[in-house]
This record gives C-alpha cells, structure tokens and sequence, in this order.
C-alpha cells in the first residue's frame, strides 16, 4: 500500500479564552489516502470545523495549533512558509467552504473569480484560462453562459457548485470541504453530493468532509470518524459505523435521527451537553451523558482502540461490555 | 368530524419585489387552502422559498394576506388580529438565540407573558404557573430555571423556553416555525418528543413547519407538501409517507438522506434541485419543468388538490386523471 496522501498526528488545537485555554481539538490523528472519501461528523463545537482549518493552515487567532503534524504528500504543513503554502494550495489541496455566498464576491462575476485564482497560481493565459473555467462548471452541471453571472444570479445549489468547481480549477490530489451542503434544500443536497461522488471517481482527488448531519455522507463517503468534544471517539468504514456503531454517542447520535423507513417507534436522543472544553472532565469526555457510565469512565481518560478494524474511544467497548 | 380549530382558504400572499425598471410580483403563497382540527400536529413540508414561513406569518398577523380568509376558533380574523387572538396562536420561531431578550432573567418574559394573556391571576399564582410551565417543557427544576439568564441556557433550553413562552396563553394552537432546524441532531428529538406531549397532555394543536421530511413524520399527525408556494400534497402523515402521489413528494423521499437505507437504495435521481420561478409565474404547474411526468396540459393550467381518498389531496393532473 502506498503512503498516505495525508497523515494527521496528535493535533492539537487550542482557543484563547478568558477563562482559560479551550481544548478544541485534542490529540487527532488519522490517515487519508490517495482518493479515499473520509467523513469527519459531530455536533456543534466538537472541533470539527477548527480541524479542518488547522490541517489546511487557515486558522487564526485566537485558535492556535499547539502540538502535532499534517503531513501531506511528505512535506509538514506547519512548518512551511507562506510562500511554500501558497504553492500547495489550490495545485495539491483546495478548500470548499461552508457558506458560498459568504466565500464569492459578490461583486465579481464568477468567470473572474475563477480566472482570479488561475492568475496568483499558474501562468496560463487568457485563452486557457477561459478554456478551463468554462471546463470546471460544466463538470459541476453549470452552464458555462453562467461564467458572466454575479453570485447574486445563482441559486444557492449552484453557488456551492461553483465554488466545487473553483476548487477543482487546478486538480488537486485533496478537497477539504467544510459542511458544503447545510445551506442547501434536501434535493439539492442529494443533487451536489453525488456530483462530488462522481467527479471524484473520474478525477481521483481525495476529500475530506466534514458535516454536522452523518446522514448527508451515509452513502458516499468510504470511511467515518465520529468526534466529540475534540476527540475522535470512533472511526471505521462508513457502513460498519451505520450498522454497529460501538461508542455509545455514536450509537446515541444515530439513535436521534427519525427515519422515513420502517415502523415509526419513539426515538429519545442524547441527554445533557457537550463538557466545557476549557475544563474537559478527568475521565471519559462523554460520562456524563451516557447511561453506561462507570466509575473508571469517570476517572481514567479511555484511549482510541483498534477493534476489528474499527477504532473506538471506550472503556467498556474495549473490555467488550458493550457491543 | 369535529369543527376545525383553524381554517384557512384560499390564503395568498405577494411581495412586489424588484426596483423601478423591474417591478415583479412575488408569490410567496398562492390560494392555500387547510384545516386544523382541535388536539392534531399539522406539518407544513417544503423546500426553502415554498411559502411555508409566509403561511406562519400571515397567520400570526405579522403580514396581512393578500387574499383568503383565516377562521380562527370559529371567527374570520380581520386585516390585523387583536393581541388576544395571537395569545390564542403563539409563535415558536426558529432562532433560538434571536428571538430571547439576553440582558433579562428567564423567568421576566415568562411572567409577562402571563400578566398579558392572564390577568385573572395574582403574583403567586402567576409564579406557581411559570414553574410549572417550564417544568411541562422539560426544564427542572422550574423555579431555578426560572432565575437564569438565557446564556446560561443551551440551544435546546432556549427552545424548551420557547414553547413555554407560548404554553403562557393558554393557546389552542401553536405555531412552530422549524423550531429544531437549528438545533443538533441529538437535542432536535427531545423538543418533538415535547411537542408531542403537548399535543398529548395539554390538547394543544401545532402547526409545524419544517423542511425535514422525517421529523414531520415522527412527530404530526397530517402532513402538507408545500412547492412554490401551493400545496401539491395533503393527507395522513402514514399515507403520505407510504403512498407519496405527487411527483415531487416523491423526489424528496428519494432524496431525503437516511443512513438506515443501504447503499443499494441510493436511487438515480437526476434532479439538480433548481428552485421554481415565483416571482410573475406563468399560467401552469410550477413544477413542470422538473416533473417526470409533465404533460401538456401541466403547462397551460393550474393544478389544484383534488381528494384521492377522504384524507388524501393531490394538486397533479398527471396523478389525479393518468
């Protein structure tokens, strides 16, 4: 097998507040290889949305990247420059973010938005340029007509199809996307995510997705990491965590979804909140909230363990209490 | 069949939209037309932009409606309800972090609310109902809660606080307009198990409306498919979601992501999503262009709900007369 396209390890992620360092991201490491479609879900504030940015280099104060590495095709992110980074953007990894009509300008049509990111990261001229732009949104399904359109003249589906196909504008090996698809009706959600699915067959560039509804990637993405309170608690192929979820917030989250299928029964969702991340508690992050809770959960931190391929971030699913 | 708390028929409202050179007319909500019967969860379905938000308003008196007539507990509301009618239909909105005044304590709106709606009762009793208000909510205990500020409360509190705001009233219908869409995943349960109980132990009835498919199942009784602002849909929410007939209620089952369907039930769907055109629509089903089975006759006229069954109302030439 070859290397991994990216390996994150042990990152850490830490906020300034008054009160103190807040622990967003606590010690994440995973894998993606050459292709693969990784999805990263949680609730509000778990840290996923923080991790993104600190893999792809963009956070800024007051959140700091405090321990750890991205390596990405060999090279450490976080040591390179800004003029090394600007070279690996767009060319190698590409961001997609969650708000298209906060990311366009709306001042700029989209055509020049597109050739504006052409010009600060090739030397192509006008004509190829013109010619890959227009290129690029028809892959993403959009008239190539629309290279004239303002922002304000798209739909919201095809915003957020214009910004995808803006990050594939120099076939990058890595997509990150951040929730693309919350802004969108259910159809057009479908709609993007099987375009992203499809181009990323043909094109072969890697993704990693990360979204607040586990539902929107159940049928696209490969594998699956589960996170809480800025850690991951379980990681696995995408179906295996959808068929036997072992954390028990895993198996809470899932549990919290109605369903259009089988007999409607009465669903209870997670009790409580997510802990303070300035002052995480000693044990297990979600104790607190899990009705399987033990003394040892509250007092001696679990560590991610390999179990039949399937990582899980659990006392009692490690000593195979709990299935 | 009992008398219907709320009427509503053929309900329009527009907004001229656009400047001087361009002037549009907007429909928002075009000749709408439902019930709601005492003690019944009524959901409004639809995508962004298909009116269900205008339906709540108009019917809260926050827009008067263009056209149609709204009978309320047996009176037609005029051009503007009085304060006392919305007492009886209050509205859960969606924000829960906009819609709660943060520099007063929890308990202070509550208790205005029941100074307005209730003023039969005296400073004891109006603390004792706030309790036990919030306690009907799920917020305990009441008389603590009631101290905070809404910063200390989380998202889902402030929803909780939210129903309870409206429970003040007495009100025999509540509007909620997508009161969990921004909350998460696995607090968004705990508030349609509490409208349940609403409806369940106090008799209430609401109306809400979401964009989620699978919430509307889980929580209301009867279920309307709103697209572009007319109802193409309406029935029992079991038959709706077992025998869908319109083509478009049927595109959003296929399309509602459910991690408990297998990957083999992903269906092909070549649907982009594109929004309808309601701004002057033409003459003819606004979902034609992307209908399936759009005939020609789609493209002239305007499909209205026609009865498959006692309970079941469909706005399609191609399903009411195939």
């Amino acid at each position: 097998m070859n290397a991994p396209l990216l390996q994150v390890r042990d990152l850490c992620v830490e906020y300034d507040t008054p009160a103190g360092p807040a622990k967003a991201v606590d010690h994440v490491s995973f894998d993606l290889h050459a292709g693969e479609f990784l999805a990263v879900v949680g609730e509000s504030g778990c840290g996923k949305s923080t991790m993104l940015f600190s893999i792809a280099q963009l956070l800024t104060a007051p959140a700091k990247t405090v321990g750890g590495e991205v390596l990405f095709d060999g090279a450490n992110l976080a040591e390179l420059s800004a003029e090394e980074l600007r070279r690996v953007r767009w060319r190698d990894l590409s961001v997609v973010m969650q708000s298209a009509m906060n990311a366009l300008n709306p001042t700029l049509s989209i055509g020049a938005q597109l050739a504006d990111t052409c010009r600060a990261h090739t030397d192509w001229d006008e004509a190829k340029i013109a010619a890959r732009s227009a290129e690029v949104l028809s892959m993403v399904s959009i008239d190539p007509t629309h290279l004239a359109s303002f922002p304000f003249q798209l739909s919201g589906g095809m915003r957020q199809r214009a910004m995808i196909a803006m990050a594939l504008l120099l076939e990058p090996k890595l997509v990150i996307m951040d929730e693309p698809t919350s802004a969108l009706d259910v159809v057009a959600q479908r709609s993007l995510m099987r375009q992203v699915e499809n181009l990323r067959r043909e094109l072969g560039f890697a993704v990693l997705f990360v979204t607040h509804d586990m539902s929107v990637v159940s049928h696209f993405s490969d594998r699956l990491a589960v996170m809480y309170a800025g850690q991951v608690v379980e990681m696995g192929s995408t179906r295996d965590v959808f068929d036997r979820p072992r954390h028990p917030y895993a198996h809470g989250l899932l549990e919290a979804f109605p369903s259009l299928v089988g007999d409607p029964r009465p669903l209870v969702g997670i009790p409580g909140n997510p802990p303070s991340l300035v002052t995480p508690p000693v044990g297990c992050r979600f104790a607190d909230r899990c009705e399987h809770a033990t003394d040892e959960c509250r007092t001696v931190a679990p560590t991610l363990e390999l179990i039949d391929g399937h990582a899980v971030r659990c006392h009692l699913v490690a000593k195979g209490v709990l299935q | 069949m009992t008398e219907p708390i709320l009427r509503v028929s053929h309900l329009s409202r527009y907004f001229r939209v656009g400047g001087f050179r361009s002037k549009g007319t907007l429909h928002a909500t075009d000749d709408v037309s439902f019930d709601v019967a005492p003690g019944e969860i009524v959901a409004l379905v639809g995508e962004s932009g298909s009116g269900k938000s205008t339906i709540a308003r108009v019917l809260a008196g926050l827009y008067p409606p263009t056209s149609g007539t709204i009978t309320f507990e047996g009176k037609t509301l005029g051009k503007k309800s009085s304060r006392q009618v919305r007492g009886h239909m209050p509205m859960v909105f969606q924000d829960p972090f906009g819609s709660i005044n943060p520099v007063l304590r929890v308990g202070h709106s509550l208790l205005r609310s029941l100074t307005l709606h209730r003023p039969e009762l005296d400073k004891q009793a109006r603390q004792a109902e706030a309790v036990a208000l919030v306690e009907k909510v799920g917020l305990l205990p009441g008389a603590e809660v009631l101290l905070r500020y809404p910063h200390e409360l989380s998202g889902g509190q402030r929803q909780r606080l939210g129903f309870a705001q409206a429970l003040a009233s007495k009100p025999s219908l509540i509007l909620a307009d997508e009161p969990v869409s921004m909350l998460d995943v696995s607090i968004r349960i705990g508030l349609l198990n509490v409208m349940k109980s609403l409806r369940d132990d106090e008799g209430v009835s609401l109306l809400y409306i979401t964009h989620d498919l699978a919430s509307a199942r889980y929580v209301a009784d009867r279920m309307i498919v709103l697209y572009a602002g007319r109802i193409v849909e309406e029935g029992r929410t079991d038959e709706v979601i077992a025998t869908p007939q319109h083509p478009y209620t049927r595109l959003l089952m296929a399309t509602a992501p459910d991690p408990r369907l297998p990957l083999a039930a992903d269906t092909d769907v070549e649907d982009l999503g594109e929004p309808p055109k309601v701004i002057d629509p033409e003459p003819g089903c606004l979902f034609a262009p992307r209908c399936p089975l759009v005939m020609d006759v789609c493209r002239t006229a305007t499909p209205v709900p026609v009865a498959l069954s006692t309970t079941q109302r469909v706005a399609c030439f191609a399903v009411a007369n195939p």
